[in-house]
């Protein structure tokens, strides 16, 4: 479904502070398939994310959607297919719209938009119905700002905007890390129901190695932009925290040795 | 304040008003500090106003009046969105040059009206008394592009646009091309200016090249001024609430020149001076608020 060949990209291309942040990757995400991605900071997991989204373009390689190269298309034309939850709880939202006007905005995602009302009657059950499913009580508050929300249900929120037009693929970019762990929980219990639910295809960045193990169906391990492990089915299930981390010494030796020297 | 001073500080506040609404979508709505308006205001006038003086009916020539301020008002979100040019900038340099295009389009730095018809004719034949023709008709023009305002405000591109100024990545994320409601949102905008200036144009019986500089000031005077006084909460109430202000705006400054004490009075020079005091003391109100009500602001 989605097919990254030689897929590059590079920082401050040229100059002394050049960085390789993705480096000919290779990868195929088959339909439905739900892939957590873990590696160290600056592996280009985010970079990865931001380039399937089309926040950034790469400099070589191609990156196909059922078979269009939509590698240098403007990120609000990809909008229509891919859909995403960003770190920041505040990002995915307007602050200054109301809770209903949040939802209509993400209830056209990717249609044209014209002189019609943008909030509906018809519309106002549908996200009611919807919000309901969330059990934070905000179908009662339709007409209050997002501004007046906390941080872990203006994710939930987002959540809901990011599949209310059910995309083709869904990209989650350590969606649950600015959230306290019980929130976390419960934003993570809403993302594997509607994933389940809708059958997302998803890539889904997460820096626990717990919830990358528990979640997802296959496992990506990046590095220095590029994927030193890809595991999936039994493999991945049978996979305990323990092996994930010395799996990841394993395919890294230079890195064991510093590391050694550092510890001994 | 005399009656007569009153009435024409309502008729300024009213007709200026539109203008200021144009500031509101730029300023607040998109978040897109524009000082075109300096150059699409006397844009709108020149060109009512060659228009009449060609024969052409008042009212139509608004509409010639306003697709040139969005033609205007396009160009510097061009410059902006395309060339990446700092919006600020990219104004200022639209303004500077529609100061050389509206001497273009009137042959001359300014042009008479006196004498040809206007928007103000229809309440006239009706035997209207003169000083109430003005207020009237422009607050006609005001209730109903605030209204307009109001409703495209609503509507899913009005809901978009206020989410371009709010929180850009989202809605991109969400499938809209933010380039394009930047360039609608500051070519409507201009418009409106434009249709202030036309409308200011014909009341005073002359367009003239001068007549833009300090409309950014006055429109961020009473927007901040109406924001402060009547509230901001809501696009309705925000809408209403610049109109609002822009009249405050008016009538404060003519209170201000109407002030004497001893041999000391204000002059027309001194409206620089006032409005900048004005918006001052506008911006700190909420502050001055806050403490007299005992919560210490955040």
């Amino acid at each position: 479904m989605i097919r990254l060949s030689r897929f590059t990209k590079y920082f401050h291309k040229g100059s002394i502070n050049q960085v390789l942040a993705l480096d000919h990757l290779d990868l195929a995400v088959a339909e439905g398939d739900f892939i957590t991605i873990v590696g160290s900071n600056g592996a280009g997991k985010s970079t990865l994310l931001n380039c399937l989204a089309g926040t950034h373009q790469p400099d070589e390689g191609r990156l196909l959607l059922h078979g269009d190269d939509i590698a240098h298309w403007p990120e609000h034309r990809r909008a229509r297919f891919i859909s995403r939850v960003f770190q920041d709880p505040l990002m995915g939202t307007c602050a200054t719209l109301t809770i209903e006007q949040n939802l209509a905005l993400a209830n056209r995602r990717g249609a044209r938009r014209g002189l019609a009302i943008g909030v509906k009657r018809s519309d106002r059950r549908l996200f009611r119905e919807r919000l309901t499913r969330l059990g934070l009580g905000l179908e009662h508050r339709l007409t209050d700002g997002v501004g007046l929300l906390s941080g872990g249900q203006r994710q939930a929120l987002t959540m809901l905007m990011a599949t209310m037009v059910q995309p083709q693929v869904l990209l989650l970019d350590e969606h649950t890390a600015a959230l306290d762990p019980k929130t976390a929980r419960q934003i993570l219990d809403l993302t594997r129901s509607i994933i389940a639910e809708q059958g997302l295809t998803t890539l889904m960045v997460t820096h626990n190695m717990r919830h990358a193990l528990k979640m997802g169906n296959r496992l990506i391990m990046l590095h220095r932009g590029k994927i030193i492990l890809d595991i999936q089915g039994e493999e991945k299930r049978a996979l305990s925290q323990e092996d994930l981390v010395a799996r990841f010494y394993d395919s890294q030796p230079e890195v064991e040795v510093s590391d050694r020297m550092l510890l001994g | 304040m005399t009656w007569y001073a009153f009435i024409g500080a309502l008729e300024q506040g009213l007709v200026y008003g539109i203008m200021v609404l144009g500031v509101y979508l730029t300023f607040r709505v998109l978040d897109f500090p524009d000082l075109t308006v300096d150059g699409s205001l006397p844009l709108g006038a020149a060109v009512s106003a060659v228009a009449i003086t060609h024969g052409m009916n008042p009212f139509v020539s608004l509409l010639l009046a306003a697709a040139a301020g969005f033609v205007a008002g396009s160009i510097t979100a061009l410059l902006n969105t395309k060339l990446k040019i700092l919006h600020l900038l990219a104004s200022i340099l639209t303004m500077i040059a529609l100061y050389s295009i509206n001497i273009r389009i009137m042959d001359g730095p300014n042009i008479s009206l006196l004498g040809v018809p206007s928007v103000l004719d229809p309440l006239m034949a009706l035997g209207v008394a003169g000083y109430l023709v003005a207020p009237a008709i422009y607050g006609l023009f005001a209730l109903c592009i605030t209204a307009g305002i109001i409703w495209f405000l609503h509507t899913e591109l009005g809901q978009a646009m206020l989410a371009t100024g709010d929180n850009p990545q989202m809605i991109t994320s969400l499938g809209v091309n933010t380039h394009h409601i930047i360039i609608m949102g500051v070519g409507l905008s201009n418009a409106l200016v434009a249709v202030s200036g036309a409308l200011v144009a014909q009341n005073q019986g002359a367009s003239d090249v001068n007549m833009g500089i300090g409309t950014i000031v006055a429109g961020l005077a009473s927007v901040i001024l109406g924001e402060t006084v009547f509230g901001k909460s809501g696009v309705v109430r925000a809408c209403v609430a610049v109109l609002l202000g822009s009249v405050l705006y008016r009538l404060a400054i003519a209170l201000a020149l109407g002030v004497k004490m001893g041999t000391f009075a204000f002059t027309p020079s001194d409206l620089n001076l006032i409005t900048a005091l004005l918006v001052v003391v506008a911006l700190m109100a909420p502050k001055i608020k806050s403490k007299f009500s005992g919560n210490s602001a955040p």
